[in-house]
């Protein structure tokens, strides 16, 4: 690191930034916080294309022995729905954000390798797009993916699933690794690195924590997808026999390698939502994070234990009875860090002055769901209760509480928290509470109930169903949710498109926030920080600033 | 602080042994339980290749004789480079024997078990062989036309690391995949 504030990450490379204008400024940029928002957007997209999928799923369950779409087309959403909000939503919004804020929140001029930042964009929008197209492919092979978003072979082998889909699939999912990688590389790499003067590792926003230790479990578990997927192709275009049972291969090895990368894969997609909602709730609880040596411990412990847990996705192959024993205990375990950081969210409001816009509510709204999914799954931690449950809609209930009500609520908050800093101008309070409050009822009328089915004993993954007593509403009720959820995001769509046009000026700092990010101007200035890094002396640069007289230092002597 | 370009080698490989652990895995997972036809045992020619891979493991050796005199500034960078990118060519020679051999007994990545898996594992590494070689030829160009000085100490490193690692997973493979049956058999 060199005397000067700002750090030498583009040294000898020109910006393409100043050089040109209109799209190609965006298409050929390198620019972090170009790059960024170009994640986002893409993300975004694929949330609509997602979204559309599951209303025409839960369209197809609004009541029973419907035939509005084929069990074949059926076959395709389910799986092309999960497959798109995994890898082509979650995790990229989740390092769109990573992308745009780490650099501003280190105080660093970009990302450590910002053409691999870019390279890792467009990778990654390449899958996605090889992904879709799988839909055009047409003829008697034709088809998109249609064995779930885990693809279990043998269903996922040619002599099952002889359509291209699943070579679209695992090709698209392929170059999205690849993408996810080289991101995952790139943020270590500018957390470690780039740093301003003052910034140890232990005055890290705790959004860098996450997002670093998700970036360190991105490049470990990756490459075991990669090599899932290439194993499948191999066995798909080459004929070879990994996992075709009737050869002497094994089935339940791609379930152990699949889950090896799966579990991880779902803290991966919750890491940096727990960092957003650790940078919300102190701001507008206006107190200091309660425990922030445990909010990054945990974090790291949550990161450990995860690699240990995969087979509790496997307790219904009957495993043996040590080795389910030790999968229980692991996942039990890990509800242990999770539930660490739900009190220190707690704990910092306790007292606090709260300030209740949006972006908390959303926090709060993931707070209260995200506990929800947290109980659901340690439920499935107990074996016996995997056995009743497993393959209902139980499960899929479980999973859009903790990724939905987790997930899709943080990133929520981290919108309408951030994009003031993105855009310059504020995001319509008005008609965030109206989205805030639909998605809220939205969601559980979606999702709540699904509970009750699957403990009523209705399958996933199935087509239809016949009209069995409770069947009929909870599954009608189940629709309206979902549309009522959706009609929430036009809100918000809404809400973007107006407020990016007429939304009140931001500011530099509208939330009275504490992290360097807030610093520069709104949106910031090419360089990032073209008056220098403020002086880094504690975790919030900004709050010494503007009160020289009780700074973070001096109140934590006072404390002894 | 690390240095960014040697971190981020470093998180690369990091990943990369992943990604040949869980071959490594599937293999010895399907070797544990032999099936009908040809195997490493009855397959293979372990004498043969070892004197390949020794050419791989000595040029591990020349890529670090090679990163010294960058580091000293010498005028013999060229020929250590070369040394390194001709003793790798020759172990990607030595491979392509043993698969030209495997092809004519009609042992292929289709054949059972043991091809499936045989043929993963060191095709991989053979293609990681062979990017690492693209990227030491590189290197030797710019030495031959007395551009060294352009290049930055940790972008050599970077390449010095992943050579290395090549080599590393070689050894790796070697052990398991030749040196396990003919100690089974010398065991047995």
């Amino acid at each position: 690191m060199k005397e000067a504030a700002i750090p030498d990450a583009l040294e000898g490379e020109s910006f393409a930034v100043e050089a040109r204008e209109g799209w190609l400024s965006w298409v050929a940029s390198v620019d972090h916080k170009q790059v960024g928002i170009m994640y986002l957007l893409g993300a975004f997209f694929f949330f609509i294309v997602g979204g559309i999928l599951a209303l025409l799923m839960r369209v197809q369950l609004a009541v029973p022995d419907n035939r509005f779409v084929t069990p074949e087309i059926y076959n395709q959403l389910f799986t092309m729905h999960g497959t798109t909000m995994v890898f082509l939503v979650l995790v990229p919004l989740l390092i769109g954000f990573s992308t745009y804020l780490v650099p501003l929140m280190i105080g660093a001029r970009d990302m450590a390798f910002p053409r691999l930042n870019a390279l890792s964009f467009w990778v990654q929008i390449f899958g996605g797009v090889m992904l879709y197209f799988s839909f055009a492919t047409g003829g008697v092979n034709g088809g998109a993916p249609a064995a779930g978003w885990f693809s279990y072979a043998p269903l996922s082998e040619k002599a099952f699933s002889f359509s291209r889909g699943v070579d679209y699939w695992a090709l698209g999912l392929l170059a999205i690794g690849v993408g996810t990688l080289g991101a995952a590389i790139n943020i270590v790499a500018t957390a470690i690195c780039l740093r301003a003067p003052g910034m140890t590792i232990r005055r890290l926003p705790l959004f860098v924590w996450m997002t670093l230790v998700n970036a360190w479990l991105i490049v470990l578990v990756m490459p075991i997808l990669n090599a899932a997927l290439v194993m499948l192709l191999i066995d798909r275009q080459l004929n070879a026999y990994f996992f075709r049972p009737a050869m002497g291969g094994s089935a339940l090895l791609w379930q152990h390698v699949f889950w090896a990368f799966g579990h991880p894969e779902v803290y991966i997609m919750i890491l940096p939502a727990f960092g957003i909602i650790s940078e919300v709730v102190p701001v507008f609880s206006g107190k200091p994070i309660y425990g922030y040596e445990f909010v990054a411990a945990s974090t790291v412990a949550i990161a450990f234990l995860s690699l240990a847990v995969w087979a509790h996705h496997m307790f219904a192959v009957g495993l043996g009875h040590t080795f389910d024993m030790f999968f229980a205990v692991c996942s039990m375990a890990i509800a242990v860090p999770t539930g660490v950081k739900i009190f220190n969210w707690t704990a910092t409001m306790y007292q606090g002055r709260l300030r209740f816009t949006t972006s908390m509510m959303f926090a709060l709204g993931f707070l209260l769901m995200f506990t929800i999914g947290g109980l659901s799954g340690v439920a499935f931690a107990v074996v016996p209760v995997d056995w009743q449950m497993t393959d209902s809609y139980f499960v899929v209930a479980h999973i859009h509480y903790v990724l939905f009500g987790g997930t899709v609520f943080a990133l929520f908050s981290g919108v309408y928290y951030w994009f003031p800093k993105i855009s310059g101008r504020m995001l319509s309070e008005y008609l965030g509470k109206w989205h805030f409050w639909l998605t809220m009822v939205g969601f559980n009328l979606t999702f709540m109930i699904q509970h009750v089915l699957g403990m009523l004993g209705m399958p996933r993954r199935v087509f239809t169903y016949p009209a069995l007593p409770g069947w009929e509403a909870m599954n009608l009720l189940s629709t309206v949710g979902a549309f009522l959820l959706a009609f929430s995001v036009l809100i918000f769509m809404i809400n973007l498109a107006i407020s990016l046009r007429t939304g009140e000026a931001a500011g530099d700092n509208p939330w009275d926030a504490w992290t360097l990010e807030w610093a520069t101007t709104s949106p910031p200035a090419a360089e990032n920080f073209p008056l220098g890094v403020p002086p880094v002396h504690g975790r919030r640069p900004l709050w010494d600033l503007a009160h020289p007289d009780r700074t973070d230092e001096m109140l934590m002597k006072l404390a002894g | 602080m690390p240095d960014k370009n040697k971190l981020g080698v470093g998180l690369f490989i990091l990943s990369e042994a992943n990604f040949f652990l869980i071959l490594l895995v599937a293999y010895v997972y399907f070797h544990l339980q032999p099936g009908q036809g040809p195997s490493a045992a009855n397959s293979l020619h372990p004498l043969r290749m070892l004197a390949f891979s020794l050419c791989l493991f000595l040029s591990s050796a020349t890529v670090y004789l090679a990163g010294r005199s960058f580091k000293r500034g010498r005028g013999n960078v060229w020929l250590w480079l070369a040394l390194t990118v001709v003793l790798g060519a020759l172990f990607l020679f030595g491979q392509s024997r043993e698969y030209v051999g495997l092809f004519a007994h009609g042992v292929t990545v289709s054949s059972n078990l043991f091809g499936t898996t045989f043929f993963t594992l060191t095709g991989f590494h053979g293609l990681h062989v062979l990017v690492g070689l693209c990227a030491l030829a590189t290197l030797l160009g710019v030495a031959l036309t007395g551009r060294l000085g352009c290049i930055k100490p940790a972008g050599f490193e970077a390449i010095s690391m992943y050579w290395h690692f090549v080599d590393a997973v070689w050894v790796v493979i070697f052990a398991v995949v030749y040196l396990w049956p003919l100690i089974a058999r010398m065991t047995a």
